[in-house]
């Protein structure tokens, strides 16, 4: 027996409340149909015996206290999935808008997922080549792995993730099993249709399942978009044997409308008004990311987010980084110098990184090479303060290397083309290179064997 | 059974309507898939209970049962070189059941209960048992031999004892008879409520160190058995790193280690390094003596709440046998937002940052139950409390960072500075702090003589004074400090690169034995007492350099084996013939 349920007791941001409701459970999906002819879909929030509140996707707009009609659907939030999807394009809650028609599933799946067994993991061990020294060489993507981009508004980090699309390579990845799941939540239409223009001159596109939460679509349907998003991941990673490359952009917007939706939910905020599970939030997607026994596939994310006013202790990037395995940094100053990708190396990490590179995966120096360089460029950052203080003229002949060390680091190992491919052996060659510009006594990281082989000052 | 309706969801909370008779804090199923719940709140018209699993699904209507007992662990062999989430649930058990994802309502019991025990028994018909007592004895690894305790609460005499034998978990071995002539069963296990500590006869001063082969822990900032540290430190600075360094090599029994709200993959990592790893003293895969509890953080938030407790009872069962447990738990910060998450689900007046204000008192409980024991067996043993506190925005005077400060006696502060320069482990010389010294110094003058806690003081000495001069340095550069002053910037760089700085990935330098760590520090202050008579000569400070000898000790920790510390002799010898030349 299907009940429509008139009318609603409530209407308070995008939740709405209605009474008398029987047989409801929670974060199942209801339709709502309104007077108007308009559907719309909810999903229960909260139940309080026959009390309910239902948050409303596209948002309250036109509802009155009468003029709606609520069914529930007796399931929750599913995302009808296919192998099909690959190539679609799909608007913030899964349902396609390139017209096309409907996904026919082979199955649905909740988008809330469930947590993945840590004795059924495998612990990720393998590099993915990106062709950018900063990143291979010092903070080596691996797959199965998810690693932010830390960024500020208007800085280049959508170039760096097409750059990071378009050269990827994963070993064990072909045309047939590599593809992309591009989740865009809250960002402009341009810098939606940059990428997918990205992804075409790449000739990916056929690869890439794009889910699309521009910033004027309801705010409710973005809390959806990455669950969706990764749903489909999973379902392709885990289920069809492939290697998913996860981009999300923007989780600051993403967050602000966690942030709205609690607020509206009257719930008790946390820091910055943040609710007070947003680190069980952010978890619940990032961990969605890895590689488990009996499947070949992996879901390796990129996430990327715009720092509020470049403040990485914003507890947006705050709580990111204690959840995902490391993090690329982009930093203000280098691309005002004009450096492109601008990587602030010293806050950047790959906590996957050392069980991934080495003998037998990039090469036997690069583990000891990278340790070198970040030493050396934190005693270049020391010098530069100094010399800030008392001028370049006065430093030290060794804080003068150092100083000079820095520029041409930045330069020529940071500083890189929007098309320029290196390999690894490309980068880690430079690097030493760069290192031999510095005395043979500074390099206290390396030992003497691997110095005497690539040392060349 | 007492079952009722559920009335209300929200999130991990459910209520009952109407008046119960559940007791406060006992374990409830909830649902029709039996989901774990524990009742936190009793009104006389609703009932509060916060559901361990994910809600999603639940209807208002569905059943309510309780169990009539809190939230317990069962005790018992199995527990080690094995994987459970936070309410003591083996994962290995639930992949079996429901594969790679952690299905709900999982129906699994939290130890194997068909495996065979080689038991010993230890007691007869007729003996008088106290609760603590041990009755048998079973290997439960090849290294830990479990010992059988009478429950702490009940004691009497013995009626009837199995003999020597293999047995299941479940099977009597003993029976017996109490004061007031009921019997009670003694099988292999037994069950413990995870918020109670477990009793014991006294509490023992904390005067052995817990040694963990990490110089800067060890000789800087050590950590007694039974004592209670925290690490805290931003994202990246190496709270996790330190963690595991300390499981693996520490000269603990046991490890427990609590994954509270942390990195899928981070585990993994832990499972799989663990079993490759052997343990140097018992030739055994570390396994054989790790428990690990990983409760993710995607998996629900109340689990992850009582994770920290299930890990610290199962750690105070092991101190119970008489051995020295040591409990890691990373994060403690997860867990206190645990706490404020369920707390803001109960529409509870926060206090500072939205935590509940009976954050400091959860804090003091969990920490207070580190201690060096005479347990109820007579024996002593230890649990040691090593918990990593992860600052939000990396600012130490956030409630959980200053609250875990106040209860734990050593304080190891992870630097952002170090960890960007890669100085591993990035644990600040300057902010941390031990307030062990006054009990365990004896120790080391007995074990290692004197001069060990007089090296030490003189080497922080050294590091103070760098640390003042590199102030000046800051604003008008090295090159104007006299030599004598460039000689302690100069070693201090000795001390920090050379000792302080330790490879976790270099064979010999990730455990150093404390005879080492004392020879470094002799070499090292030998290096500076014989620079200083120089520089007093006024022979300038960059003769010395030229030597070559600063550079030579900063690598004497790779280059002089664990095993040869005659070899600081030679180094000894170097530096008195090369200083003498210049004389």
């Amino acid at each position: 027996m299907i009940i429509d349920y008139v009318g609603v007791k409530e209407i308070n941001g995008s939740l709405v409340v209605i009474d008398g409701v029987k047989g409801v459970s929670n974060e199942e999906i209801v339709e709502l149909r309104l007077d108007n002819g308009t559907r719309r879909q909810g999903r229960v929030v909260q139940i309080e015996g026959e009390r309910i509140v239902v948050q409303v996707f596209e948002g309250t707009r036109n509802i009155s206290l009468v003029n709606t009609r609520t069914r529930l659907t007796g399931h929750p939030m599913e995302q009808p999935l296919s192998p099909e999807i690959i190539g679609r394009v799909l608007d913030g809650a899964g349902r396609p808008i390139d017209g096309l028609g409907d996904i026919f599933p082979e199955k649905k799946m909740n988008v809330n997922g469930t947590p993945i067994n840590p004795v059924s993991r495998i612990y990720p061990t393998n590099y993915i080549n990106t062709g950018i020294s900063t990143i291979d060489t010092l903070m080596t993507l691996i797959r199965g792995q998810k690693l932010p981009i830390f960024s500020g508004s208007g800085m280049k980090h959508n170039d760096l993730a097409v750059q990071i699309v378009r050269q990827a390579r994963i070993s064990g990845a072909t045309e047939d099993n590599f593809c992309v799941v591009f989740a865009a939540m809250g960002v402009q239409k341009d810098v939606a249709e940059y990428f997918r223009k990205s992804f075409e001159d790449s000739g990916v596109l056929s690869h890439v399942v794009m889910l699309l939460n521009l910033s004027s679509d309801p705010i409710i349907e973005r809390t959806l978009t990455p669950r969706c998003a990764l749903t489909i991941a999973e379902y392709l990673a885990f289920e069809h044997d492939m290697h998913v490359l996860v981009i999300m952009t923007d989780m600051t917007s993403y967050a602000e409308a966690l942030r709205e939706f609690s607020s509206s939910k009257g719930e008790i905020p946390g820091r910055k008004g943040y609710p007070g599970y947003l680190y069980s939030d952010l978890a619940s997607l990032y961990e969605r990311a890895g590689m488990i026994r009996g499947s070949e596939g992996s879901v390796t994310q990129i996430p990327i987010l715009t720092m509020p006013n470049d403040d990485i202790t914003h507890p947006i990037p705050d709580l990111t980084g204690y959840i995902t395995e490391g993090q690329i940094t982009l930093d203000r100053n280098l691309q005002g110098q004009g450096f492109y990708p601008p990587v602030s190396v010293l806050p950047s990490l790959s906590r996957l990184m050392k069980d991934g590179i080495g003998e037998g995966f990039t090469r036997a120096d690069h583990q000891a090479l990278a340790n070198q360089l970040f030493a050396s460029y934190a005693k270049v950052i020391d010098a530069r303060s100094l010399a800030s203080v008392i001028g370049e003229e006065e430093l030290s002949p060794i804080d003068k290397k150092y100083i000079e060390f820095g520029r041409l680091f930045e330069n020529r190992f940071v500083n890189q083309g929007f098309y320029e491919n290196r390999d690894i052996t490309e980068s880690l060659d430079l690097g030493w290179e760069l290192l031999s510009t510095l005395p043979r006594g500074e390099l206290d990281r390396v030992d003497d064997e691997l110095l005497d082989k690539f040392y060349r000052g | 059974m007492n079952t009722y309706k559920i009335f209300g969801i929200n999130g991990p909370v459910v209520t009952v309507k109407g008046q119960t008779s559940f007791e406060m804090m006992e374990m409830v199923y909830v649902g029709e898939d039996n989901l774990v719940g524990e009742i936190i709140g009793i009104t006389d018209d609703s009932t509060t209970i916060q559901v361990y699993e994910e809600t999603t699904g639940l209807r208002p209507g569905d059943p309510v049962t309780g169990t009539g007992s809190p939230m317990n662990v069962l005790l018992g062999p199995g527990i080690l070189d094995n994987i459970f989430d936070g309410i003591e649930r083996p994962l290995k058990a639930i992949e079996e059941q429901s594969g790679a994802f952690i299905s709900r309502g999982a129906k699994v019991t939290s130890l194997d209960d068909q495996k065979l025990y080689d038991v010993t028994l230890k007691v007869r018909p007729g003996d008088k048992v106290k609760g603590g007592e041990i009755y048998a004895t079973l290997p439960e690894t090849k290294i830990i031999e479990h010992r059988l305790m009478v429950p702490p609460l009940i004691s009497g005499e013995i009626v009837e004892a199995a003999p020597d034998g293999q047995y299941r978990l479940f099977d009597v071995v003993a029976r017996l008879k109490d004061d007031s002539g009921e019997i009670h069963d003694l099988t292999l296990c037994q069950k413990w409520p995870i918020r109670t500590s477990r009793p014991i006869a006294e509490r023992l001063s904390t005067s052995v160190p817990l040694i963990t082969g990490q110089r800067v822990i060890d000789t800087m900032f050590p950590i007694a058995k039974g004592g209670a540290a925290a690490i805290p430190g931003g994202f990246g600075t190496g709270k996790t790193m330190t963690q595991h360094q300390l499981a693996k090599w520490c000269d603990a029994d046991i490890i427990v280690y609590v994954g509270c709200g942390e990195r899928g993959n981070e585990m993994s990592q832990v499972l799989e390094e663990f079993s490759e790893l052997i343990d140097p003293k018992s030739g055994r895969p570390m396994t054989d003596r790790t428990v690990l509890i990983a409760n993710t953080s995607n998996m629900p938030v109340a689990a992850r709440e009582a994770s920290i407790y299930t890990g610290i009872t199962l750690a105070e069962y092991y101190r119970d046998m008489g051995y020295d447990v040591a409990i890691m738990a990373d994060s403690t910060s997860r867990w206190a937002e645990a706490l404020r998450e369920i707390s803001g689900r109960l529409e509870e007046m926060p206090a500072e940052e939205g935590f509940p204000a009976y954050l400091p008192s959860r804090l003091a409980e969990f920490y207070e139950r580190a201690g060096r024991v005479s347990t109820l067996s007579g024996s002593n043993g230890s649990v040691t409390i090593i918990g990593a506190v992860s600052p939000q925005g990396s600012d130490f005077s956030e409630p959980v960072t200053q609250n875990t400060k106040r209860f734990t006696r050593c304080f190891w502060a992870l630097d952002k500075a170090l960890a960007y320069a890669r100085h591993y482990p990035a644990i600040n010389w300057i902010d941390s702090y031990s307030e062990f010294f006054n009990d365990i110094d004896p120790w080391f003058s007995k074990n290692l003589g004197d001069d060990f806690v007089e090296y030490r003081t003189r080497i922080s000495a050294l590091l103070q004074e760098e640390s003042n001069l590199m102030e000046i340095v800051k604003l008008i550069g090295a090159d104007v400090l006299p030599d004598d002053q460039k000689l302690v910037i100069e070693i201090a760089r000795v001390i920090r690169v050379g000792f302080l700085q330790q490879n976790a990935f270099h064979a010999d330098d990730t455990f150093v034995p404390l005879e080492k760590q004392k020879n470094m520090m002799r070499v090292i202050l030998h290096l500076y007492d014989k620079s200083r008579e120089i520089v007093a000569k006024e022979i300038p400070i960059s003769k010395i350099i030229a030597l070559g000898l600063f550079d030579k000790l900063t690598k004497m920790k790779y280059d002089i084996p664990n095993s040869k510390p005659e070899m600081f002799d030679d180094y000894i010898k170097e530096i008195d013939k090369k200083i003498k030349k210049l004389m």
